[in-house]
């Protein structure tokens, strides 16, 4: 196994609420450099796939290995973003200098610099100063977008990012994120647009508590696929019977998770 | 006119010592204040200066009128309270309003028994409403030690006060300090209510914290500029109630934290995002 080319490795992974899993043994490299796109209805664990991997939520049963020593970039769905707080747009966008400066180093020019090239990637040069609660929905996407851009991340997790947001701002943040790609850092996009989704990203992962699908969007964004994660029954069931075993070799139902562009994955995973 | 704002200092000791006592309070407490209110947690103040009761009852009782054990107590009492409450929230589904609404009440239940085991109702006006002008050399050590702690820990904390108010969900992603400057900062507040309540008492120290922080919010939109104008108008509005106080034989506590409640009531009116100013502005608009 090409273990070293792998940014983020889930192994037998679940995260839930409860006794309930969200994402249920979910196993695979995420390939270093890689683009994906995390795709699934409602309630299939998206979100909770993210938060698992920023270490928010602990997992349940198996484990997230990251790569040592990459820096993480998390970009949330529902940001608890206090938009009253008396801040500009370059003290929100100066925060994503944390990883770099932590609680007491001393921004020096070249920071400010990194923050006044990120705020004119976004499209949001001459916005310093203004106080955050003066932005419009997508101007405050734009300006998280800059603080990703000022973390200097080598994986980066982007909860649906694209909602709500116009499509000149869509195009504008799908160029970042190609950009990002270019520079082999990592990214996973939580999205909905699946057009999106075929156009942009070179992999996808069909999520539905468990995987299933994942591997080059073209041999995934399948009918028949997608089909299966829209049945995909969200609701937690309290007489559902326990999950017996917790090694991958468990006696049950995974043959979902082990379908055939799952397969292609490891292989590439594998030859690269 | 300068014979009645100086001459009161300059004559009595007692009145020198409570203006030191009280501007070293408001360099303290007052950004305390500002980071409160900006958090949402006006009230919490308020919650812990009840919170701190029980200890300082209970120095009280074993130790009877002494600033140090009750002052010891009182810290005990609001760090248990703070603990508590900062763990249920972290640890359960309950918020931090209702856990710390919970533990302050149960706190000073057992407080109010503490001192009705032992004081008359003067000692309980005392505990509760402070005395500034008997501010002896030990409660002015107290409150200096108080006052250096506390603003050192803001300094050093800065940035993470900030980034733990503006998202606190991204300071997570980034590093794990939340938790410890949350608690810290609790910490901040109970030993600033602790310091104060030798000078105001329990219930008015927590006046001088949120008034002049509330009064500055409306007159900038800058937090670094809102610590020091809180600090500004807190040493105003202290030095303006002693000498009221003085003048026309006022209770010092009340009249400290009305002058300030002053302040507030005309930054609503004409501050720079006060009533007024918004009014004069609300049809004048630019075209871009």
């Amino acid at each position: 196994m090409a273990m070293t080319d792998a940014s983020l490795t889930f192994s037998d992974l679940t995260l839930g609420y409860g006794s309930h899993p969200a994402v249920h043994h979910l196993s695979g490299p995420v390939g270093r450099g890689s683009l994906t796109a995390v795709v699934g209805p409602n309630g299939s664990g998206k979100s909770t796939l993210m938060k698992g991997i920023v270490g928010i939520i602990k997992p349940m049963a198996g484990a997230v290995k990251t790569a040592p020593g990459q820096r993480l970039a998390y970009l949330p769905q529902q940001s608890e973003i206090d938009r009253s707080f008396p801040a500009r747009v370059v003290d929100l966008v100066g925060l994503g200098l944390w990883p770099k400066r932590g609680l007491l180093g001393r921004y020096d020019s070249q920071d400010r610099e990194d923050l006044r090239h990120a705020l004119d990637a976004v499209g949001l040069a001459g916005f310093e100063h203004r106080p955050i609660d003066t932005l419009s929905g997508g101007q405050l996407q734009r300006a998280l977008f800059a603080r990703v851009l000022v973390q200097k991340a080598d994986l980066i997790l982007l909860d649906e990012p694209f909602n709500a947001i116009d499509a000149k701002t869509t195009a504008d943040l799908i160029a970042l994120i190609r950009h990002w790609h270019g520079e082999r850092r990592t990214v996973l996009v939580v999205v909905h647009d699946l057009e999106l989704v075929r156009e942009h990203f070179p992999e996808t992962l069909v999520l539905a508590r468990r995987a299933i699908a994942w591997g080059r969007t073209d041999e995934v964004m399948r009918p028949d696929i997608l089909a299966r994660a829209r049945r995909f029954d969200e609701a937690w069931h309290d007489d559902a019977p326990w999950c017996a075993g917790h090694g991958p070799q468990a006696g049950h139902d995974h043959a979902g998770a082990r379908s055939a562009p799952v397969a292609a994955a490891a292989e590439r995973g594998r030859s690269a | 006119m300068i014979e009645l704002l100086v001459t009161p200092f300059v004559e009595f000791a007692f009145m020198r010592r409570a203006l030191l006592g009280v501007v070293l309070l408001s360099m303290s407490s007052c950004p305390v204040g500002v980071f409160l209110m900006l958090r949402r947690m006006s009230l919490a103040g308020d919650a812990m200066a009840h919170a701190i009761l029980p200890g300082a009852a209970t120095g009280f009782l074993l130790f009877g009128l002494a600033i140090v054990p009750m002052t010891i107590g009182g810290l005990i009492a609001g760090v248990l309270v703070a603990l508590g409450a900062g763990a249920v929230s972290r640890l359960t589904v309950q918020k931090e309003d209702a856990s710390m609404a919970a533990f302050y009440l149960i706190s000073l239940a057992v407080g109010v028994l503490i001192v009705s085991l032992r004081g008359s109702s003067v000692d309980l006006m005392h505990v509760l409403f402070g005395s500034v002008l008997a501010l002896n050399d030990e409660a002015l050590t107290l409150i200096a030690g108080i006052s250096i702690a506390t603003l050192a820990a803001l300094l050093l904390l800065w940035r993470g006060l900030i980034a733990e108010c503006l998202d606190p969900l991204f300071l997570r992603s980034v590093s794990g300090i939340g938790p410890l400057v949350h608690f810290v900062f609790l910490g901040l507040v109970v030993l600033n209510l602790v310091g104060g309540f030798q000078a105001l008492g329990t219930l008015l120290s927590v006046g001088l914290m949120m008034l002049p922080a509330a009064a500055a919010r409306f007159w900038t939109a800058r937090v670094d500029t809102m610590c020091l104008l809180a600090v500004a108008i807190g040493i105003a509005s202290s030095t303006a109630g002693l000498l009221l106080s003085y003048h026309f034989t006022l209770p010092s506590g009340p009249a400290i934290i009305l002058s300030a409640g002053l302040v507030y009531f005309v930054s609503i009116l004409f501050g720079a995002r006060g009533i007024v100013r918004v009014l004069l502005t609300r049809h004048r608009h630019r075209t871009a």
